[in-house]
């Protein structure tokens, strides 16, 4: 089972600062790290290779530095990364970002055969969680999203069963192979990577491929010139007033919440519990 | 069995990349393990790295590396509590290459030093943490990780992991540092424009100050505190014996508030704002305290082994220069065909007869003494502000009866005698 997992490297947004003037992120005050939900693709993907053998190939779009974060999932188990770094694909909105790691995946499918691809929820910088249907849709393929478990791979029959996270519970789906799914961090916890995969991520280096390297590639779609997202206005989400604890039993709770719901709705004109 | 390699080096400090640095540059196959998230992820220094023992590893790395400013003035100063006496010396030949030494910060340059020796071909593995040394017929031939499937091996482990070295406590090559064989040392790193530092410290954008702080500031325990700017930031720390820190009974987060809101350093604070706080042993044991350094198959460096010569606030240099030392011993060990200690043994010989022996043996009593005679740090300190403070205020009193004053004032509380036995004392454990 040959299983393609794309990956991005992110800045670390839990310590990222905003400049204030502008209302971006300030990319030079966090690390850059592995997008934490493809952390948990990779490991899934390790997983389903040691149950149904294969291999486990990553990609990444971005700048040189992301080898790094390739590296990283070598740790987790990845045999093989590959980095798509180019001028022409900056400034990607995720249109053209699912455009570029298409074209990346067809040659990867030609190659050597891709029976599933798996993307993170969404990237915790983006957040759009766009790319991987995005991909998807291009390969006309089926995109799961929020997937929490993989239940069971029928390779021969070419099929498998997942369940997706939904509002009030889950839902158990089947599609047929290859499809693509997104993954929330509840399908598994990320190992400790073992001592052996550390030492050959340290030696690996990722294969990295231009523009030029892709085949039928439509220049038009790529990067800024293919983005057709435009940035209106940025500003940080309003901090939101202190959270009010509520104790004592369940009654005590319930009676409490109400009051508190029926005043700030200004319903029932209550005030301190008590009708006015 | 796991791959086997010529060298594993535990910890990526300026003595473990030293030693990767070296060994791998000549061929050798190296791994070097570093715990951090990446190498001076948590990593502590005042700031002083000094050029010499750096350039022998890699020459002209200032051209490159990520320094903050060389120093071109270091001040002294002996601190009262609403007084200080001053010395310094400032000299533009520092401000030229090669310079004399710099700031930095660790963080930076333990990663940017770690590349370079991965340039060189060494491994680099990060987040793991070297639990033991394998032991196998007395010999070391290799490590367990923290890891899954966490051991390999190599013909030499060399232990880097510094100050506490609970790899070489594990092999019985020293015992638990005792209290006063260690300093505890608090410090923060702090914002400030670069305007400001050039005005508050009267230099240009690239020339740094280095500022070493003793009585008062240490409530008179044996111990300094240090002031060092930085390119849009500075350092200040404090620290002590460990058993001086006991024996006074104090805490040293709250040495470093005093020390910060102190009437002679707070202006030099003003508006500037903490970015990180961190707190770190040093080594002070000085030659007596130096365990065991090679065994077969494994060899100790830098702060492992105790190698900091703390009047002069060197370590990161020692550790440099051992971390070379070691790693052209085992060159000529590789030689020989065999890793014994026998074979190993140069690399404490060369140590012994370097500049590192040598100083350490030169001050081999000074912690010692000072800390059993406080009168130095408790005393003559502000013995020597009030006696400025006679000698430069202007009230009508003839100099002469001035300097009969404070020859008094000297000798009123130990007597001539014990005066005179102060300063040979001293004299003796620094000549
Ligand atoms: C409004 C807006 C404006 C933007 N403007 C700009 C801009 O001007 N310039 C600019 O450079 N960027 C810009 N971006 C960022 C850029 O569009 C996205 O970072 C990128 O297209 C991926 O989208 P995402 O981060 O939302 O990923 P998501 O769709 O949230 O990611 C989901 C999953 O897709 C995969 N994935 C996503 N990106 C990659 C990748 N690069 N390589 C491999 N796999 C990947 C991962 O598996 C990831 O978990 C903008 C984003 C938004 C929302
Ligand atoms: C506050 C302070 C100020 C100082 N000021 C100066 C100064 O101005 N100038 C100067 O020259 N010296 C100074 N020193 C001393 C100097 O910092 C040390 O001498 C120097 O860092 C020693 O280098 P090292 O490589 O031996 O140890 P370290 O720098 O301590 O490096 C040890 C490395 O090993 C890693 N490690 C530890 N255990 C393990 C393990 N089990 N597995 C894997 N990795 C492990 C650690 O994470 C670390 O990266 C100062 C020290 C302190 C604390």
């Amino acid at each position: 089972m040959n299983i393609l997992v794309c990956i991005k490297q992110v800045p670390d947004t839990k310590i990222i600062k905003i400049n204030p003037k502008t209302n971006t992120l300030d990319r030079s005050s966090a690390p850059a790290i592995l997008n934490p939900y493809d952390a948990h693709a990779v490991q899934e993907a390790v997983r389903l290779k040691e149950v149904h053998g294969g291999k486990v190939t990553v990609l990444s779009m971005g700048p040189p530095q992301a080898k790094v974060a390739i590296k990283k999932c070598v740790e987790i188990g990845a045999d093989e990364g590959y980095l798509i770094s180019d001028r022409r694909f900056a400034g990607a909105d995720t249109l053209a970002t699912s455009y570029a790691l298409y074209k990346a995946i067809q040659k990867l499918m030609d190659e050597q055969g891709i029976d599933l691809v798996l993307c993170g929820k969404h990237a915790i910088d983006g957040d759009t969680g766009q790319v991987g249907p995005g991909i998807a849709r291009r390969m006309e393929i089926p995109p799961l999203t929020n997937v929490i478990k993989v239940e069971e791979v029928d390779l021969k029959e070419k099929r498998m069963k997942v369940r997706r996270k939904i509002e009030d519970g889950y839902e158990l789906i089947q599609s047929e192979l290859p499809c693509l799914l997104t993954v929330e961090k509840e399908i598994n916890d990320v190992a400790y990577s073992p001592l052996p995969n550390m030492i050959k991520a340290a030696r690996y280096n990722p294969i990295v491929w231009t523009v030029d390297d892709l085949d039928d590639v439509d220049i038009k779609q790529l990067g800024l010139k293919g983005s057709p997202t435009i940035v209106g206005k940025m500003w940080p989400p309003e901090k939101s007033a202190g959270a009010e604890m509520i104790d004592g039993d369940v009654k005590k709770q319930a009676k409490a919440l109400v009051e508190h719901m029926l005043e700030k709705r200004e319903l029932f004109e209550v005030k301190g519990g008590e009708k006015v | 069995m796991s791959e086997k390699f010529d060298v594993i080096v535990v910890g990526a400090g300026p003595a473990g990349t030293s030693c990767a640095y070296t060994a791998a540059k000549n061929g050798l196959k190296v791994l070097l393990i570093e715990r951090g998230e990446f190498p001076g992820a948590k990593n502590v220094m005042g700031g002083i790295l000094y050029r010499k023992q750096m350039e022998e590893i890699i020459p002209e790395f200032w051209k490159e590396a990520p320094l903050e400013r060389p120093v071109v003035e270091q001040r002294f100063w002996f601190m009262d509590k609403e007084s200080m006496v001053t010395t310094s010396y400032k000299g533009l030949e520092w401000a030229q290459e090669p310079y004399n030494n710099f700031t930095v910060l660790r963080a930076k340059f333990d990663k940017w030093f770690a590349d370079k020796a991965v340039e060189q071909g060494a491994l680099l593995i990060n987040e793991t943490v070297v639990t033991e040394c394998i032991v196998e017929d007395e010999k070391v031939v290799g490590v367990r990780t923290d890891r899954p499937d966490g051991e390999i091996y190599a013909d030499v482990v060399v232990l880097a992991d510094g100050v506490n070295s609970l790899l070489a406590k594990k092999l019985g090559f020293h015992k638990e540092w005792k209290p006063e064989e260690v300093a505890l040392t608090v410090m923060e790193v702090m914002k400030m424009p670069k305007g400001s530092i050039n005005e508050r410290f009267n230099v240009e954008d690239n020339q740094g100050v280095s500022v070493e702080i003793f009585g008062e500031s240490t409530k008179g325990a044996l111990g300094t505190a240090f002031l060092y700017t930085n390119k849009d930031s500075i350092n200040i720390g404090v620290g002590t014996t460990l058993s001086g820190m006991i024996k006074k009974k104090m805490k040293p987060h709250q040495l470093l508030e005093e020390l910060k809101s102190h009437p002679m350093i707070k202006p030099y604070l003003e508006g500037a704002e903490t970015l990180e706080y961190l707190a770190h042993l040093i080594p002070e044991g000085g030659y007596n305290s130096i365990p065991k350094l090679v065994g077969d198959g494994v060899m100790v460096i830098g702060d492992a082994a105790q190698l900091v010569n703390a009047i002069h606030r060197e370590g990161s240099n020692m550790a440099m220069a051992s971390g070379k030392m070691a790693a052209e011993t085992i060159l000529k060990a590789k030689e020989l065909g065999e890793f014994t200690e026998r074979n190993l043994d140069s690399y404490r010989t060369d140590l012994y007869d370097s500049f590192i022996g040598k100083d350490l043996k030169k001050y081999k009593d000074a912690a010692h003494t000072f800390e059993e005679h406080p009168v130095y740090f408790e005393q003559y300190v502000p013995l020597m502000n009030r006696a400025m403070s006679t000698m430069f205020t202007v009230d009508g009193t003839a100099k002469w009866d001035k300097q009969k004053k404070i020859m008094n004032s000297f000798t009123a509380g130990r007597g001539k005698l014990g005066v005179a036995k102060d300063l040979y004392r001293a004299w003796r454990v620094v000549k």
